[in-house]
């Protein structure tokens, strides 16, 4: 459409577009400066020192630059049974806790808001107390004098003490009660929001409640399930106290291990390696679980 | 048209209440074989508790709700064999458009290659062949409309229920879709309940309306006699624009102010009613008044254009008013009076409602 005044009109928005444009780019940077803070810190906090670390690992105490204690990790057996116990430790407790976690957080997304709410509050409570306090609680109810075995022994329920502290049960026991929250909050969130007249729709068109549930419910509760599976099973690899109260110097993972390095050899590089191992190792196992994953729900999309 | 297998549905005395508010109060309704019935009423009014007690996901209190002679009132719903659509569709978004149609085929043990027969037809049905293989993310709100038809249809189900089907797209694809699902059912014949708000909606596509207000059913009737002759005021409110006037009834002759109404339906009892102008039945009367019209002098106090027609405000005084619609074509728009304000209307006699006034 072409009208006398079409040029006019033109030339003005150019003028316009390139103040808008310079709108735009300050709008740009002042809400990017809302992340520089919390930028600052992580570069200050973790960057910086994982750097740190890291450069470390290829020196000796002595200061000369080495391999050395990357070999260690790899010709001593003992590194190789830390790193499998922690994969094994780590992994045990996340599948407890899905197992644990998935029909609380259902039985939870079934309920009333209100409901809900309350019990929501019942599975942060033990975020209320240290870590430090629920491990050695445990500790009290586990030992072999402890609540537990006293009681099971004076009903008759067992004769012999159980050992149920000082190894992988009681490793895993106190794991997988500090861990439960991390599964069950973001399944309950996912789960919430599954559209309950999908399940209707289901029901409808034919589908007793176990076969909705298997093909309907399950289904759209696995990032949930992942989310929450992946948060536990990351925190798990770096977990140290508790291992190291209830598993009584036989469940030996990572983190214990860089600790003695550290607190009884003063051996900074061999400790520095450790956690870099450990970093790649996690990255990779992630990558490899993403994989799968995605060629998982390329299956389940189908027929 | 009912196909050999359709099913009449009859619900006695269906009652539900949560707490204090009783939801449907004792609802009566016989659908016959084959028929397009629409439950039409405001929210709240009860019409979806309805819907899903059909359906077997609300538990009536009482009553009784017979498929042909089957009594399903405490059916499961995956055994009630009753297809679906749901209002927000409800496709299962972790499947594709083929899977979505043939979960019903899947759970009902049907071998694969009549499966993928039978999805193939329902997907040409719905006019989306060679959506199969398409995400349900990937497809526009009329699509999804068309896929979770196809699911609901595609097992053969006994009788197919619409829970406001239509009331997330935009009028003119709405409007294309009324037209296509009558047609769906005039070629496959299964007995349809359709719940809606819409009251043109339910006029374009029923066999029958059910008005329902407050949990109750207010009317039963075809499109045409809910529209002409509703029952009560709120059914003709809820149909349609109307006026009302209210009329004196003494010795069975009613009158407006000092003029007699004559209507040629049912008597009336004697005491008050409403006599119900529709905007369109009304027409201007030049001059004296004519045989068989009744005729009510005013002023026009309002005109606005709205496109194919013109929309009257006439102000008869003492606070009653009419609106009437002309169209806005020359012989229409010529028919008003210039100058002057002053318009006589008629109303012929076969178009005069009178309706209980309820208050």
């Amino acid at each position: 459409m072409s009208t006398p005044t079409a040029p006019a009109t033109i030339s003005l928005s150019d003028d316009h577009a390139a103040a808008l444009s310079r709108d735009r780019l300050i709008e740009r940077w002042v809400m990017l400066s809302l992340a520089a803070p919390a930028f600052a810190v992580v570069f200050v906090c973790l960057i910086v020192p994982v750097g740190w670390l890291f450069y470390l690992s290829f020196f000796t105490d002595s200061g000369a630059a080495t391999l050395i204690n990357y070999r260690h990790l790899i010709e001593q057996p003992s590194y190789v049974r830390i790193f499998w116990t922690t994969f094994k430790v780590s992994a045990l407790t996340t599948a407890i806790c899905a197992v644990l976690g998935y029909p609380l957080a259902y039985f939870m997304s079934q309920l009333p808001t209100r409901a809900a709410n309350l019990c929501m509050i019942a599975v942060l409570l033990p975020f209320w107390t240290s870590l430090l306090v629920r491990t050695y609680a445990w500790l009290v109810l586990l030992q072999r004098t402890g609540l537990i075995n006293h009681w099971g022994m004076q009903l008759g329920l067992w004769s012999e003490p159980l050992p149920l502290v000082n190894n992988l049960t009681g490793t895993l026991i106190g794991m997988v009660h500090i861990m439960l929250p991390f599964i069950v909050l973001p399944l309950y969130g996912n789960m919430r929001s599954i559209d309950r007249s999908l399940l209707q729709a289901a029901a409808n068109l034919g589908a007793s409640p176990v076969q909705s549930f298997w093909r309907i419910f399950l289904p759209l509760s696995v990032p949930g399930l992942t989310a929450g599976a992946l948060v536990v099973f990351i925190l798990c690899l770096g977990f140290y106290v508790t291992p190291e109260v209830l598993g009584g110097g036989r469940v030996t993972m990572v983190s214990s291990r860089i600790a003695t390095d550290i607190d009884t050899f003063l051996n900074w590089g061999s400790a520095s390696a450790l956690g870099a191992v450990l970093l790649v190792l996690t990255f990779l196992l992630l990558w490899i679980a993403s994989r799968l994953a995605k060629n998982l729900s390329l299956i389940g999309a189908g027929h | 048209m009912a196909s050999a297998s359709a099913l009449d549905i009859h619900v006695r005395q269906v009652t539900k209440a949560y707490g204090a508010v009783v939801v449907l109060d004792r609802v009566d309704l016989h659908v016959q074989a084959g028929e397009f019935l629409t439950l039409l009423g405001p929210s709240g009014s009860g019409k979806t508790t309805l819907l899903m007690m059909l359906a077997g996901f609300t538990r009536p209190d009482s009553g009784s709700i017979l498929f042909g002679t089957q009594e399903v009132i405490r059916l499961a719903p995956q055994k009630r064999d009753v297809g679906m659509v749901f209002q927000n569709y409800a496709l299962f978004p972790h499947m594709n458009v083929a899977a979505n149609i043939a979960f019903p085929l899947r759970l009902r043990k049907t071998g694969a290659a009549e499966i993928a027969r039978r999805v193939e037809a329902a997907l040409d049905m719905v006019q989306l062949a060679g959506y199969g293989a398409r995400g349900i993310d990937e497809l526009s709100g009329g699509q999804r409309q068309r896929v979770a038809l196809a699911r609901a249809l595609v097992f053969e189900p006994r009788i197919i229920l619409m829970d406001e089907p239509l009331s997330a797209l935009d009028k003119q694809l709405r409007e294309l879709m009324q037209l296509e699902l009558r047609r769906l059912h005039e070629k496959l014949g299964t007995t349809t309940i359709y719940v809606t708000h819409d009251q043109r909606e339910a006029l374009t596509m029923s066999d029958r309306i059910a008005v329902i207000n407050k949990g109750r059913i207010a009317q039963l009737d075809t499109p045409r006699h809910i529209y002409s002759k509703p029952n009560s005021r709120f059914v003709a409110e809820f149909i349609g624009e109307s006026t009302f006037l209210n009329v004196a009834v003494t010795g069975g002759v009613c009158r407006y102010r000092d003029t007699v109404i004559k209507a040629g339906g049912a008597p009336v009892r004697d005491g008050r009613c409403l006599l119900m102008i529709r905007p369109e039945q009304v027409r201007i009367v030049d001059g004296a008044a004519r045989d068989g019209m009744n005729c009510f002098d005013g002023r026009i106090v309002g005109r606005v254009f709205q496109g194919d027609t013109m929309r009257i405000e006439v102000d008869l005084g003492g606070g009653d008013a009419i609106t009437l619609r002309v169209p806005a074509n020359s012989v229409g728009l010529q028919s008003l009076p210039d100058g002057s304000d002053s318009i006589t209307l008629g109303l012929t006699v076969a178009d005069t409602t009178l309706l209980p006034d309820e208050r």
